[in-house]
């Protein structure tokens, strides 16, 4: 590890605003050269954002970018490509429609508007076979490759680039373990030759194996700056959440196996992505759906709703055998299913429209409510406390967070008798987590089921009764009670038996 | 080739639809696949088939030109005026028609990428301009092309019509290498993800731009051809072509959200849409009945194309 | 109503009155009642186009059938006041107006079933109608003629109010109060932000796509009946002419082509500012070319007014 005395990437006092969310604020950070320097924080911490500025896909609203100690202005990625500044984005920036090899070179040095003679294309091509993905195809269209092919062409485009610095922000989340450890090879090689690397990832393992310096964000802020090592597991989630574990989440009450069952499912089934999947949810129970992404459980959920064809098994809601063939069928008050879609900017709400109008939309069609009574939404607003500058304002004004609290209130006002979640805490601050865990709660106890996907195993843990785990789309296990840990878990999402092992901590 | 045909499955079903059209017209035709008669085919299938080129650089990016035609129509009566007198004048007149088309899609680009407005409200407002322009320069169709320059643009070379070496280069000559340039492989990344483009440090605004000349000199190469087949300058002409093109680029597989799609399937795309008219024309088939059948063809390739989507088993991926 | 009402729809009217006062500078007679009644007169046939594209340009989509739908309604209600059947001179406006519901639907179909680009789908419709027309009248001008009711409503007058602009009106109050006081108008606009959100907050988008394009349908269909009641006939092509100037006016009035945002008050202030446009530059006898020239750049203008008025705000 080099310590010059010129850092080769510095940022002071970056703020970043949206609108009235602060998604930085007041930043000084540094990078050098020849280390790996993690930065961990929840979602919605201001990770993504510090790498977009220094990516130039983002400018920063105040604050000054320093690399090699002179000022410099990214007014777009080329200009942090000039520096030598290579990001690998979590949001995939391959171009769907075009071949790995003609994404290879427009992602090339050189590349410009003329001929393209494919320099950096042997280099590309030798990074993917070391890190196992010699069986890709040159000539494959990149919207045909699985996602964890993709993450590795990613890798790929992004050292034939012959980066200085290079951000790996979520490189390796669908990559399996094996590939992994090659990805980590590679990594530590460039470090060895002298470039930076800026490493975000959620798994502590994977920040132990690789990591040289931590950073903690929080809130838009950076919280502490570290050498591995220096803070044990529990101190670092202490200062990425800024409170214990326990007290984000409500007392979870005895479990009530004996209630009505509102929801059940047998021998769902649906285009080899959902195996024939069999569960109940009962009044009053928080039902949990955990895995890795894709296994199938994001699937189902929708099949729940009707947005499935040519789906196999039966469903029936509150002991009535029940076919649902669209959401608008769902919502109706004889069946009344609520779905909370994951993505809330392209699914759950309407950007350009007001808050209210988006509150209304999903009342308007029940011929047993008014949609335009206030006092449908209010009681979940107020209990959300969504923060907003007047129900008139584009919910898009809102930060994230709040986005979601809208989505939930807009479903909360058909008052669902089971309400069905995809994972509604992704990219979320925590203080909203908090309130989103504890209205859930609430409506448990008011006899409301819910089934909730979640890629966070602390809500599987803390939150639900019932925890069915999806792999390649079946339900492996199915855990509860004292069995809900988050070894159980984390095995059965790698569907493998758990071992007996010490907690992490 | 297997590789290829898979992924430019488009382009493949376009071609063979083309073929099997061709070989039923030249089979009904009175006088046979004579040159004669290829000429005249491929003469009016070209004229359409630049215009389909035009539009495909507009819709590649996920724009689309209503101003195809205009074009047409202003290089069109530029031409009935600069393409006599000397060889070298003529040449020039030529490199003028183009350049005229070039600047009217430059315009376009400049008012789109800079004025942040609709490609389709934008090529609607200057389609207006440039058919002012046209009839300022010919008030009423007049004007003359040399008929030597015409008659060897328009005839045959060795037996093979003009019309198909044009195309003919313009696929070898100029797609096929463009395809392999930073600004070829840009306008696909453009269309099919701008997201993704921008991050890969693409500057779409300029890759915008030159997609909308290109359109433009295109409109000019098809203005120019135009000019080599009735020999006279019309201010009248750019309604039929605009909506046409728009078809035939659809035909030949170019998809409207872009990013998919070539040059060689918008040329097959128009090819097959006058082949089909001409088809008609010695069908048999009622002469008051050919438009209808005309349209419903179109319809029917259309809605054809449309039906993947019924296959799909999640609804949301309608959506996308 | 009034909370459609923004900048960018009163932009037309500001236009109107630009255009009136500067056009009576050297036209007095421009201030003339009636002058001014004629032009609100032949306003009402762009502005009838304009309300049903209005809907389908909320949606998202656009419809490139209206000038065949319109064509299509002429012939067949002339055709039908042509047989000299008194129960099928009745019948000419209502099956006019059911062929154009029908067309839309057929439009519908392809947009929200077949998933296929209106722009793409609305125009092969458009070539079959045009096919089916020539098929019918042999690709000369329809024999047939207009009825009395159908001369009135293009050419009547009511309390010195041409009766062409007062059905535009009452229509056009009409869909904006059902767009305003429905649920259907809220779809309409979610749809065309956001299908899927909409789609799967529990609305039946399909029928709401059907629906806009039949009222558009219907829309085409009742100025081809009021425009062969102005002609007195049925004319190949009648339509044409329409297509892009009605686009122009839902635009100019402030409705986003790419959905959502706008509303029928500006395409009303469109439809007036576009039409007297087109009036006072043939009044003031600038030939056909400098016509088109300066049609283009007043729209270019108005609409590069509209963003840049945006860029500024943001």
């Amino acid at each position: 590890m080099s310590n010059s005395s010129t850092p080769l990437l510095e940022m002071r006092d970056i703020s970043m605003h949206f609108g009235a969310t602060k998604a930085l604020d007041g930043v000084d950070f540094i990078c050098n050269a020849g280390e790996v320097h993690a930065v961990l924080g929840e979602n919605g911490a201001g990770k993504s954002t510090l790498m977009k500025l220094i990516a130039g896909v983002l400018q920063p609203t105040h604050g000054q970018l320093r690399v090699d100690g002179s000022d410099v202005f990214l007014n777009a990625p080329q200009a942090a490509l000039r520096h030598g500044l290579v990001c690998m984005f979590q949001e995939l920036s391959l171009v769907p429609d075009l071949t790995v090899r003609e994404n290879l070179l427009l992602g090339a040095p050189a590349a410009g508007i003329g001929w393209l003679r494919g320099q950096g294309l042997d280099k590309a091509q030798d990074v993917l076979g070391r890190i196992g993905g010699a069986q890709i195809k040159m000539a494959a269209r990149v919207a045909d490759l699985t996602l964890p092919q993709r993450q590795q062409v990613e890798i790929a485009k992004a050292i034939m680039k012959k980066p200085r610095l290079l951000i790996l922000d979520e490189a390796t989340s669908a990559l399996s373990a094996s590939v992994v450890e090659k990805v980590f090879d590679l990594v530590r090689e460039e470090r060895d030759s002298g470039t930076a690397i800026l490493f975000i990832s959620h798994r502590f393992h994977e920040i132990e194996a690789l990591a040289d310096r931590v950073s903690v964000f929080r809130n838009g802020q950076r919280v502490e700056t570290f050498m591995k090592g220096d803070h044990d597991y529990a101190a670092i989630i202490n200062m990425m959440v800024g409170q214990k574990i326990e007290e984000l989440f409500p007392e979870k009450p005895p479990p009530r196996q004996d209630a009505e069952a509102v929801l059940e499912v047998r021998n769902y089934t649906w285009e080899g992505q959902v195996k024939d999947v069999s569960l109940t949810v009962r009044r009053g129970q928080i039902v949990g759906l955990g895995g890795l992404d894709g296994q199938g459980q994001g699937a189902f959920l929708m099949g729940l709703v009707g947005l499935l064809r040519k789906a196999d098994g039966t469903t029936a809601i509150a002991g009535q055998p029940t076919r649902i063939g669209s959401p608008k069928q769902a919502k109706h008050q004889d069946i009344a299913l609520a779905y909370i879609p994951e993505d809330r900017k392209t699914e759950g709400l309407i950007l350009d429209q007001s808050i209210q109008e988006n509150l209304e939309l999903a009342a308007l069609g029940r011929s047993d409510l008014d949609a335009g009574d206030a006092a449908l939404y209010a009681g979940a607003l107020e209990q959300l406390a969504l923060k907003h500058g007047g129900l008139e304002l584009p919910v898009s004004s809102l930060s994230g967070g709040n986005q979601q609290k809208v989505v939930l209130a807009k479903w909360l006002a058909l008052k669902p008798r089971c309400l069905l979640l995809a994972d509604p805490t992704r990219g979320i601050d925590v203080k909203t987590k908090t309130q989103i865990y504890a209205i859930l709660r609430q409506l448990a106890d008011q006899g409301t089921a819910i089934l909730l996907l979640s890629t966070d195993y602390e809500e599987l843990i803390q939150l639900c009764d019932e925890t069915h785990v999806f792999f390649d789309g079946a339900v492996v296990a199915s855990l509860s009670g004292d069995d809900l840990t988050p070894q159980n878990i984390i095995a059965a999402t790698l569907n493998v038996s758990p071992e007996p092992q010490a907690a992490h901590a | 080739m297997l590789d290829y045909m898979r992924s430019n499955r488009r382009e493949v079903i376009a071609g063979v639809v083309l073929v099997a059209l061709l070989s039923a017209y030249l089979g009904t035709h009175p006088r046979g696949a004579s040159t004669y008669v290829m000429t005249i085919w491929a003469n009016q299938c070209l004229i359409l088939g630049l215009a389909a080129c035009a539009q495909f650089f507009a819709v590649v990016v996920r724009g689309i030109d209503l101003s195809v035609g205009a074009v047409m129509a202003l290089t069109n009566c530029v031409a009935s005026y600069v393409l006599e007198g000397s060889a070298v004048g003529m040449a020039f007149g030529m490199v003028a028609v183009v350049a005229a088309g070039a600047l009217c899609g430059l315009l376009n680009g400049l008012i789109i990428v800079y004025g942040r407005i609709q490609p389709i409200v934008v090529t609607l407002a200057t389609a207006s301009i440039f058919v002012g322009i046209a009839l300022l320069l010919r008030p009423t169709p007049g004007g003359a092309v040399n008929y030597d320059l015409a008659d060897a643009m328009t005839l045959d070379v060795l037996g093979i019509p003009t019309a198909l070496v044009i195309t003919a280069v313009a696929i070898f000559g100029f797609w096929l290498p463009f395809r392999r340039t930073g600004l070829g492989l840009g306008l696909y990344a453009l269309g099919s993800s701008e997201q993704a483009a921008f991050q890969s440090g693409i500057n779409t605004r300029f890759i915008r731009l030159a997609a909308f000349t290109l359109a433009g000199v295109f409109g000019g190469l098809a203005g120019l051809f135009y000019s080599f087949v009735t020999t006279t300058g019309d201010a009248g002409i750019s309604a039929g072509f605009t909506l046409n093109s728009i078809a035939a680029v659809v035909l030949g597989g170019v998809l409207l959200r872009g990013g998919v799609g070539s040059l060689i399937g918008a040329l097959a795309g128009a090819f097959i849409l006058k082949t089909i008219a001409s088809l008609m024309f010695f069908s048999g088939i009622p002469s008051l009945a050919q438009p209808l059948f005309e349209g419903l063809i179109l319809a029917a390739a259309i809605a054809i194309g449309g039906a993947d989507v019924l296959r799909a088993r999640n609804k949301l991926e309608v959506y996308a | 109503m009034l909370r459609s009402i923004s900048i960018d729809s009163l932009m037309p009217y500001f236009g109107v009155v630009l255009l009136v006062f500067a056009g009576s500078a050297f036209f007095p007679q421009i201030l003339s009642a009636d002058y001014l009644t004629q032009q609100l007169q032949i306003a009402a046939f762009l502005g009838l186009l304009a309300t049903g594209a209005t809907i389908v340009i909320l949606l998202g989509h656009i419809d490139l059938s209206v000038p065949w739908v319109l064509t299509g309604s002429a012939i067949l209600s002339t055709s039908l006041v042509g047989t000299g059947n008194p129960t099928l001179t009745f019948l000419a406006v209502p099956a006019a107006l059911a062929f154009g519901a029908l067309i839309g639907v057929i439009n519908g179909i392809g947009v929200a079933i077949l998933r296929i680009p209106s722009m793409v789908w609305t125009l092969a419709v458009n070539s079959m109608l045009l096919g089916l027309a020539v098929l019918n009248t042999g690709g000369f001008n329809p024999k047939g003629e207009s009825s009395p009711l159908m001369n009135a409503m293009a050419s009547g007058d009511l309390l010195g109010l041409p009766i062409s602009f007062l059905i535009w009106i009452a229509i056009s109050v009409g869909l904006a109060a059902f767009l305003t006081r429905t649920p259907f108008g809220r779809y309409l606009r979610s749809i065309g932000f956001n299908e899927k959100a909409t789609f799967l907050s529990g609305v039946s988008t399909p029928s709401v796509v059907f629906a806009a394009f039949a009222i558009a349908g219907m829309c085409s269909a009742l100025g081809g009946v009021m425009l062969a009641g102005y002609a007195n006939q049925a004319y190949q092509s009648m339509g044409d002419p329409f297509l892009l100037p009605t686009i122009a006016a839902v635009v100019i009035g402030g409705t986003s082509i790419l959905g959502g945002r706008g509303g029928l008050f500006g395409t009303i202030g469109g439809a007036l500012f576009i039409t007297l446009l087109t009036s006072i530059l043939s009044v003031m006898q600038i030939d056909d070319a400098w016509r088109n020239i300066i049609f283009g750049v007043i729209i270019l203008v108005m609409l590069l007014f509209q963003t840049l008025r945006k860029g500024a705000v943001a």
